[in-house]
């Protein structure tokens, strides 16, 4: 396990979503549930945040914002699609004004089905994607390296 | 010189779940005048009324908001019920009434929770949460679903409680309210919740009833309306009395929901008492034609539904007034003259269902 | 439910505005308002409350007739009439307070409205 998965940090953002997913997300790191347990914890500044959690097809206006808190997230970040309209649109996909899943504005890493998605899953779904976290931190290293902007035997 | 700014308020905010977004206009730190925007999570449900039928659309109305979800499936189905001149079996009418009533419970303990986090009192957010599990658990034993149910359906409901449900969900009422008892102590006699609460954001009832306010915001202002008075479903038969609180401030409407937890418990129990034996649906037959306006009490206030049909098995229209948009203009005349730091816990205690007031 | 007064009243454009004030002075509150496209033009619905009893007040505006405001005696009318106007296309002048952009933020010009 990695330094940052072992104490990943959480970016919540509804874009466009009916509530039920955001309140489960909520959920999960209230007493039942409790994600905090394994280290996890609820951020509000993307600039902190390590794993995003978004809820909800994308809309015209909100497309900005998720691009917006996207880039401002530090490398490496994992994006968790939370439920089915962040999916693929779900219930709204008809919608005049939804464009769709997330995956439709940014890229996604970690997909949870459900409506609305049960804590349980999206808890999952985390650790699913610090799989994902640690692997991309280890891209990142390497690549680092060989492009020298380090030396290993000084940062140990 | 005082120094006037604009700032934007969300779409991206800790404190609320939602994005709500406000252009706060400040002279140093008071808030001149607050211009509200929609549009974030608009995602023009009631345009879709137009491509899926009258029955799947139930469906749709309960996404139109997760934490209202069981009261606008029921608005809507009232609705077209009344439309095409359904009348729901007994059974049913209860059954509708409990899930009401255990559904607004999960709706006050979550804006409690929500309010402790906004004063940084963590410790009652996670209690009051941690309330609000037991009540979704019943949920999830009794529909299925833990926020999203989908019981409703034009003609009755989907699904009858047994005797075991409904004793579980007496005895899950039953611990709430032994537990609820030093929740209400910290947050009616707490030092540090008073001062945050008391004289913040305070609505006359004049002005509330002028500004349009709803629900809980309509009665802390000490104005005595509750919709569940007109009778729908079981509450004709039910006992109750509207809560009302008179100083208008932000600790009256904390207090107003408190007191509708506990009334909600007397409905439940009395509900269970009294639920007949029965049917719980009937057959539907033949497509809506004609135009109803229903209203019902929803956790947040007074909601309207509006459906209009052409006999035709798509409807015309379907309108939705949702309490969160009756209770903006009072938000923003609310925050007029406060102070910045105060805008977040003003706009929670108005308790905002963004999901809702956009569609 | 039945005990309830639940009516709704048509009315031509030039009887609206005496019939919205005179539902103030008698003490209604406004509950919602409601636009529906329709052949021709909309149909607005204007619902009042008072205690338990509903009165609706509806008129027929076609595509390109102007509708008075009724913020200057219902302030809180702005956010519903600004989403007839912003979603529908339905000509409602003078709404106050009035805010140049618009409350809704859609890309798309009034969504709601039929196109033909």
């Amino acid at each position: 396990m990695g330094k940052i998965s072992k104490s990943p940090w959480l970016l919540h953002y509804d874009a466009s979503s009916c509530n039920g997913c955001d309140i489960e997300v909520l959920d999960c790191l209230t007493p039942k549930y409790d994600i905090e347990r394994f280290g996890i914890i609820n951020t509000g500044d993307p600039f902190q945040a390590d794993i995003f959690l978004i809820t909800g097809g994308v809309n015209s206006q909100t497309a900005d914002v998720v691009k917006q808190i996207y880039s401002q997230m530090p490398e490496p970040k994992v994006v968790v699609a939370v439920g089915i309209c962040a999916c693929t649109g779900g219930v709204f996909k008809d919608c005049y004004n939804i464009k769709g899943g997330i995956d439709t504005v940014i890229p996604v890493d970690v997909y949870v089905p459900g409506c609305a998605a049960r804590p349980e899953s999206i808890i999952d779904g985390v650790v699913k994607a610090l799989a994902v976290l640690d692997k991309k931190h280890a891209d990142m290293e390497s690549k680092e390296r060989k492009q020298g902007l380090w030396k290993t035997s000084e940062v140990k | 010189m005082p120094n006037r700014s604009i700032i934007p308020f969300g779409p991206q905010h800790p404190v609320l779940p939602e994005p709500v977004h406000l252009d706060l206009v400040l002279k140093d730190e008071i808030v001149e005048e607050a211009i509200p925007s929609i549009g974030f999570i608009h995602r023009g449900l009631e345009k879709l009324v137009k491509k899926r039928d009258y029955k799947q659309y139930t469906y749709i109305a309960e996404r139109v908001c997760g934490i209202c979800s069981c009261g606008h499936g029921l608005g809507y189905c009232l609705a077209v019920e009344q439309v095409m001149n359904i009348e729901v079996p007994d059974r049913a009418k209860y059954l509708r009434t409990i899930w009401m009533e255990m559904s607004r419970v999960h709706s006050h303990l979550l804006w409690l929770g929500l309010l402790g986090d906004a004063m940084g009192f963590e410790s009652l957010h996670m209690e009051s949460w941690r309330l609000r599990e037991k009540i979704l658990d019943m949920f999830d034993e009794t529909t299925g679903g833990r926020i999203i149910h989908s019981v409703n359906q034009v003609g009755g409901v989907q699904r009858d409680m047994d005797f075991a449900m409904l004793n579980g969900i007496l005895h899950a009422v039953d611990d709430i309210e032994r537990e609820m008892k030093p929740l209400v102590r910290t947050f009616l006699h707490d030092y540090s919740v008073q001062t945050r609460l008391k004289g913040v954001g305070v609505l006359s009832a004049d002005e509330a009833v002028s500004l349009g306010a709803v629900g809980p915001m309509l009665r802390a202002s000490g104005v005595d309306y509750d919709a569940r008075k007109l009778g729908v479903c079981a509450y004709g038969d039910l006992e109750f009395e509207p809560a009302v609180s008179k100083d208008g401030d932000s600790f009256a409407r904390c207090e107003v929901r408190l007191n509708e937890i506990f009334q909600s418990f007397s409905l439940i129990k009395q509900a269970i008492n009294k639920i007949p034996q029965g049917d719980i649906n009937v057959p539907v037959k033949g497509n809506p034609e004609g135009e109803a306006f229903i209203r019902i009490e929803q956790p947040r206030g007074e909601a309207v539904y509006y459906v209009k049909g052409d006999g035709s098995k798509y409807l015309d229209r379907f309108r939705l007034r949702t309490p969160t948009t009756s209770n903006i203009p009072p938000m923003v005349s609310l925050l007029r003259g406060s102070q910045l730091a105060d805008v977040p816990l003003i706009i929670l205690t108005i308790d905002p269902c963004i999901s809702c007031t956009e569609r | 439910m039945e005990d309830f007064r639940s009516e709704i009243k048509k009315m031509s454009m030039s009887e609206f505005f005496p019939a919205i004030v005179h539902m103030k002075s008698d003490g209604w509150r406004l509950s919602q308002i409601c636009a529906t496209c329709i052949p021709g033009g909309y149909e607005m619905s204007y619902s009042f409350c008072r205690d338990y009893d509903m009165v609706t007040l509806r008129i027929e505006p076609g595509e390109n007739e102007e509708v008075a405001s009724i913020t200057q005696i219902y302030p809180c009318a702005f956010i519903q009439e600004s989403e007839a106007a912003e979603l529908f296309g339905v000509k409602i002048c003078n709404i106050k307070p009035d805010y140049r952009n618009g409350i809704y933020r859609i890309d798309e010009e009034t969504p709601f409205r039929d196109k033909e």
